[in-house]
């Protein structure tokens, strides 16, 4: 493989695990929203962002990476190239075992995730590579829905009396200890950007911080003045342990037999 | 307008839903009309719910990434059609100043049931399988006699709800195909999925009536909320159901089972009707685990609640 193929590679594994761990935490989710209208909105928007996952993993599939059920439920947590950010568990317990879930958690993570998402999709629409041009558009028309999903969430919280805006503004901080980890394309950044593939990785960070400072600005509510380095860099396959237990969870049925069909 | 005394309203009221007329949440009503769609559209309701549990458990789990996608969306769809009886259900019960609120407490009280399916186990992935070839199998032959029913807000929301299960059952049997025709492994697993669900398919229907309908279906088909008998329609699931069984090469749990042409019905095992009282009020295999769930989310999301108030009344 030579370096540009490397680094496409690379940046398509990023894309697609990003995608596909926070899904995952979407789908703990599900039957435990705040209300049953939440439910049956964050599952859908799970799916979309499953969806973007596997056309990520199909692309990789076609680059001849492996099939893209493998590369999703058979790799092992350091071939994983997402950020930490979102193999974060919701909160304490199991999903099915008296899960504690933070939904302030819940809505800091995954809008200020999908407004950087939506930042890298912009940013591929000008890459050298065609198939990401193309992507980027049809997400990015689903995202945006997404988006002003979770900007009337954060407005109801932050307007929502003492204990909720506490709580989202908690959330938030501990959303950017992790943040650092979005901004970095990993041991291949140099790589990805002298193929042209995205733009370099400084560049996407000012233009998240710009959209989420006037995001939370609105709602009276503020980024924290700096983020520390992330403590594990996935982008180089560095996970907590909490990534080895979401990948047992999501392939354990698909491990009984990968020859199989399921 | 006349003043009509309520003996001359329920007259004009049972001479309408007999010539195929329907209600609507603002025409006039029976107070036990009312009743009984409030407890079987909430507990309708609330099964949707309640339903989505056992399979959520698989959702994180499922084995390919178009399974994952597909049950998603699958559990999503279930969710939806909860909200959209539990809405129905709210109209109704509008008047007597009850709210969704009610209702979750009445689940958590043990007041409200949800039905004996979901107090089931699913520790396999052939029961999710199971649970959406089988189980919306049979709701979607009880939800297509009510589709027709007296009340006209819950015949359209039937409407739209039959339709999604049949895309259910589509996607329950495509996966139950898939294991059927797999490794042993698969097919193992398979078998002894519908070999424990096989009862509690039986008592989905509720029990049979021996000759004696219940008072309660004497009612909801005397008010056209209902139009056939448990019995009735636990034999279109055998006839729909049980040479398809077969076919795929399982067995059933009751070697007695068989078609009996002279009657022109199944003869079969009857389950543990004690046992069914038992599971439904609570005292099923996980009733106790998945109502912990459902009461453990509601209460985290206090704060939640707490805060979307505190928007409206701002707002106003």
């Amino acid at each position: 493989m030579n370096t540009d193929q490397k680094a496409l590679q690379e940046l398509l594994f990023q894309l697609a695990d990003d995608d596909f761990i926070l899904a995952y935490r979407g789908s703990e989710w599900l039957g435990l929203a705040p209300h049953i209208e939440e439910d049956v909105a964050f599952s859908s928007m799970s799916q979309d962002t499953m969806g973007h996952a596997v056309m990520f993993y199909e692309m990789l599939e076609e680059l001849g990476a492996g099939t893209a059920d493998d590369l999703a439920q058979l790799r092992k947590p350091q071939d994983f190239r997402n950020a930490v950010l979102v193999e974060r568990p919701n909160g304490t317990g199991h999903y099915m075992e008296q899960p504690n879930y933070d939904w302030a958690y819940a809505v800091a993570r995954t809008y200020l995730y999908e407004l950087f998402k939506w930042v890298r999709l912009e940013a591929l629409m000008s890459s050298s590579y065609q198939p990401l041009v193309q992507i980027s558009r049809k997400m990015m028309t689903e995202l945006r829905y997404h988006l002003m999903h979770w900007q009337t969430w954060t407005k109801h919280l932050a307007g929502g009396g003492q204990e909720s805006r506490d709580r989202l503004q908690a959330a938030i901080a501990q959303v950017c200890q992790d943040i650092e980890g979005l901004f970095s394309f990993g041991p291949h950044a140099d790589a990805i950007v002298a193929a042209g593939l995205i733009a370099d990785a400084s560049t996407l960070k000012a233009r998240w911080l710009e959209k989420a400072s006037d995001a939370l600005a609105k709602n009276g509510l503020a980024l924290p003045d700096a983020f520390p380095a992330p403590s594990h860099d996935g982008r180089a396959g560095e996970h907590t342990e909490q990534l080895a237990d979401v990948l047992n969870t999501l392939s354990e049925v698909y491990r009984l037999d990968p020859a199989a069909a399921w | 307008m006349i003043a009509q005394t309520h003996d001359e309203k329920l007259a004009a009221f049972l001479e309408k839903i007999d010539n195929g007329g329907k209600i609507e949440a603002d025409d006039w009503m029976p107070d036990d009309y009312r009743t009984q769609l409030i407890k079987l559209i909430s507990m309708h309701g609330m099964s949707e719910i309640m339903g989505a549990l056992p399979e959520k458990e698989w959702v994180p789990k499922a084995p390919t990434l178009r399974r994952k996608l597909a049950i998603m969306a699958k559990v999503q769809d279930e969710m939806g059609h909860g909200q959209l009886l539990l809405r129905v259900a709210e109209d109704l019960m509008a008047p007597l100043g009850k709210t969704r609120e009610d209702m979750l407490n009445d689940l958590f009280t043990g007041r409200l049931k949800f039905h004996n399916v979901f107090h089931m186990e699913a520790p396999t992935w052939a029961d999710a399988g199971v649970i959406g070839w089988l189980v919306d199998g049979a709701a979607i032959i009880t939800q297509t006699m009510s589709l027709d029913t007296s009340y006209a807000p819950y015949s359209r929301a039937l409407h739209r709800i039959c339709a999604e299960e049949k895309f259910h059952a589509q996607h329950g049997e495509s996966i139950v195909l898939a294991l059927a025709e797999g490794t042993e492994q698969q097919r193992r697993m398979l078998q002894d999925a519908v070999t424990r669900w096989w009862p509690a398919l039986l008592m989905f229907f509720g029990p049979p009536e021996g000759g004696k309908i219940s008072s309660n279906q004497q009612m909801n088909m005397r008010y056209k909320i209902r139009s056939q008998t448990n019995e009735e329609l636990r034999q279109v699931f055998f006839d729909k159901y049980v040479p398809r069984i077969f076919h795929l090469g399982l067995t059933l749990p009751d070697p007695t089972i068989r078609y009996d042409e002279a009657a022109g019905q199944w003869i079969y095992q009857q389950p543990d009707w004690d046992e069914f009282k038992q599971i439904v009020s609570g005292h099923g295999p996980r009733s106790v685990q998945r109502l912990d769930l459902r009461k453990l989310s509601y209460q985290q999301a206090q704060w939640v609640r707490d805060a979307l108030l505190n928007n409206t009344q701002q707002a106003i």
